[in-house]
């Protein structure tokens, strides 16, 4: 601890770095940061053009496409893997861990970068390389890979039936690279956050957001490692011959799909918990009240965390499992939806008397609330056996996880930039805009994926390119569900650019951010200059108090920055 | 360029060097994959006996002299560090690659054995077992093959004085590839 004596920064050692050092190989955790965030949001664009196709070719069967064309089937099961693939792994992660991981946990903890920059820097341009090999296997002999984003084989395995023998090989590459490159970005989170808090901060006085962007990272660690060494076993099975997933040579096809959602369903929690920490962060601002029992948030956390490494089997109910291990993972799985709820009403109940202030952020991050609770509750259904039975595999099981995925990666991250948009560019965002993306997106949102429970009840499988070709799902009654959700899913997007225009358009002329701190929030990003130069603090702060200080009794202004002393 | 160490990295609230805190967190992840892996094989193992006809065939006595090899190297990279920490430059350098040659000592074994395998027929696509045998004695390999390639870089800046540190961190990582050794030697090895 000798060195924290001597913690002042003296900026005039710093040479000007050019363009190429700023930007292109930046160490900066900042500019690393955004160069995620902007990978990540381009990649979102790319998820959802896919998405509006498929949705064309599903409400409209063999229409020619605007933008895209003819569907062909082959190129549909491609459209769908790949935009399950892009959006957990290329969209989600990159901006909900990655981004706000590198842009926060330096300037929240009071450092003044990450602990190992080169090592952020290598993370980033593995994760550009797994970028540019998964779009190089949309252009390989027959197209990208078409076996779902789960890759159960035999059907990932062998290209005689996947008929993408270089797209599936690829694809796999891809996905394998992008988890080295958060390997190194989760093992350069944790280690900050342990070793690298601002002097005086404790355990308990980290931000919310921080903890579960770690905890996140842990947990992606924990759970990563059986799928790489199963992702070299099916790449093994598809380029050299092995037979690890095949049943013919003593193989077992199930034991990816354990390993996959031994992963897979963790990493749910993965995306879940930086959600829940940026909207922690937005509503406790945006109510002027203290976090109701941060230490319950964190211990539900690590309840959640434990638990779900003991769920994953409710993915594979119908798979040929131990109907005994079936009754197991049912009692595991709704388990873990206790500490999800307590989570909840605690933000609840931290709303409960505050002066709320509806800002775009709050909007959002409210909204996260409503349709993520939606989304929880729908997953008591598919959590219980008897109930999966029926709705495995259906749109049902769909519209659940887009009812938990669509809160955490789009409009969480949207309360996130709209809240740190003043400190990430040194303006504000146009909030009349804000407000009217927000209202377009819930909506738009909701139209998409409420018709798709009914559809899904009604027995609409998933993956199906043509309902035409099955009579009694071809009824009119269902076709216009799934026409309402295409053209839903149409007026989302069209929403988006009232977001893209706001915010490309605030970046260079918004109003422009006079302070340090806009929201008069209590955390130390707040005491950095809004955008914080390279280095981030003039003097480097030291923490007095916890971070959640709103409206304390006695106390003339209704916040208290972790950093003053009185 | 900017690379002055930042402050961050300087810092040490849990008491715990930056670096080793990190080399623990490296092999934390290290040990899910090698453990998904090594599930995978002991669960199909227990299922079909009949493995045992495959893994008689594998060269235990080659195994044995390379757990020898692995664990000797393993000393050499402990007397590395002791040195290393007494700024003894020269001692050090000469015992990190005293570690290399066991680390090559180690793979020319596994690649005598090997080809013995492959010229007796066992090849990858063999069977199951062989399939395992392969795939996780290799990715054991590849780990060996970066520990020694980061010893001849940290071996360069122990020569000048520098990053003395490094010696210990990559004298962790050494232990935790002989670990993964000690379980793959019974399992794939050992267990006729």
């Amino acid at each position: 601890m000798a060195t924290t004596h001597a913690e002042h920064h003296d900026h005039h050692d710093h040479h000007e770095m050019s363009f190429w050092e700023k930007y292109i190989f930046p160490l900066d955790h900042k500019v690393i940061g955004m160069q995620y965030l902007f990978t990540g949001i381009l990649m979102g664009v790319l998820g959802a053009f896919f998405s509006y196709v498929f949705r064309m070719q599903n409400a409209f069967p063999g229409i020619e496409v605007p933008l895209f064309g003819l569907v062909t089937s082959a190129q549909y099961n491609s459209l769908i893997t790949n935009h399950g693939t892009i959006m957990i792994f290329w969209f989600a992660m990159p901006i909900l861990v990655a981004a706000f991981g590198n842009y926060l946990i330096p300037l929240m903890i009071g450092a003044d970068d990450m602990v190992f920059p080169k090592i952020n820097r290598l993370s980033y341009q593995i994760f550009l390389l797994s970028v540019v090999v998964l779009i190089g296997s949309f252009f390989v002999h027959n197209g990208g890979f078409g076996g779902a984003w789960t890759a159960y084989p035999p059907l990932s395995a062998k290209a005689e039936y996947n008929l993408t023998p270089w797209g599936s090989i690829l694809w796999l590459v891809a996905v394998v690279l992008e988890f080295v490159a958060f390997l190194l970005g989760g093992i350069n989170f944790i280690t900050t956050l342990m070793n690298s808090r601002a002097k005086g901060m404790k355990m308990m006085d980290i931000p919310i957001v921080c903890w579960m962007i770690v905890l996140a990272s842990i947990l992606f660690m924990a759970s990563a490692g059986p799928l790489i060494a199963g992702a070299a076993m099916l790449l093994f099975d598809q380029t050299i011959g092995t037979g690890f997933f095949d049943p013919a040579r003593g193989g077992d096809p199930i034991l990816w799909q354990h390993l996959f959602w031994f992963f897979g369903h963790p990493e749910v929690y993965v995306v879940f918990l930086p959600a829940m920490g940026i909207v922690a962060e937005v509503i406790t601002t945006f109510s002027r009240k203290k976090l109701f029992a941060y230490k319950v948030v964190l211990f539900t956390t690590f309840a959640t965390g434990i638990l779900s490494f003991f769920v994953w089997a409710h993915h594979q109910f119908i798979a040929g499992i131990d109907p005994r291990l079936a009754n197991i993972f049912t009692v595991t799985t709704l388990l873990i939806s206790i500490p999800i709820a307590e989570m909840l009403f605690v933000y609840i109940a931290t709303l409960w008397g505050g002066s709320i202030e509806l800002t775009s952020a709050m909007l959002f991050a409210l909204g996260f609330l409503a349709t993520f609770l939606v989304g929880g509750v729908t997953g008591i259904f598919l959590g219980a056996s008897g109930a999966d039975i029926y709705f495995h595999d259906t749109y049902f099981v769909l519209a659940h996880f887009h009812y938990t995925f669509v809160p955490i990666a789009v409009i969480a991250v949207f309360a996130g930039l709209y809240y740190w948009f003043p400190k990430m560019f040194g303006r504000f965002m146009d909030e009349t805009l804000g407000k009217i993306h927000f209202w377009g997106t819930m909506v738009g949102f909701n139209g998409i994926f409420m018709p798709l429970f009914f559809t899904g009840a009604a027995g609409d499988h998933r993956r199906i390119f043509d309902f035409s070709n099955f009579p009694e799902l071809a009824v009119s009654s269902l076709q216009h569900l799934r026409m309402v959700a295409t053209i839903s899913v149409i007026i989302t997007i069209l929403f988006q650019f009232v977001f893209f225009w706001n915010f490309i358009y605030s970046m260079f002329r918004g109003r422009k951010c006079t302070e340090n701190n806009p929201w008069k929030a209590n955390t130390l990003e707040w005491v950095a200059a809004c955008p914080p130069p390279h280095g981030n603090f003039l003097v480097m702060p030291e923490v007095y108090r916890g971070p959640y200080e709103y409206s304390v009794p006695g106390r003339e202004l209704d916040y208290w920055p972790q950093n003053e002393k009185v | 360029m900017g690379t002055t160490t930042p402050i961050a990295t300087t810092r040490s609230v849990t008491g715990m060097p930056t670096g080793r805190l990190a080399v623990w967190w490296v092999i934390g992840s290290e040990i899910v994959i090698f453990g998904g892996l090594l599930m995978c094989y002991l669960m199909l193992r227990l299922k079909f006996p009949h493995w045992a006809l495959n893994s008689s065939h594998t060269n235990t006595f080659a195994g044995g002299v390379n757990t020898f090899v692995l664990l000797t190297s393993s000393l050499s990279i402990v007397l590395a560090h002791y040195y290393a920490e007494r700024k003894e430059e020269l001692k050090a350098f000469g015992l990190i690659w005293a570690t290399i040659f066991g680390g090559l000592c180690f793979l020319v074994i596994k690649g005598i054995e090997w080809t013995t395998e492959i010229q007796n027929g066992f090849t990858i696509t063999s069977s199951l077992f062989w399939s395992f045998y392969y795939t996780a004695a290799g990715l054991h390999a590849l780990h060996v093959i970066a520990g020694m390639c980061l010893m001849g870089w940290i071996s360069i800046d122990v020569l000048q004085k520098k990053n003395m540190h490094r010696v210990e961190l990559i004298g962790i990582y050494w232990h935790f590839v002989d670990l993964v050794w000690i379980f793959l030697f019974p399992l794939l090895y050992i267990a006729k």
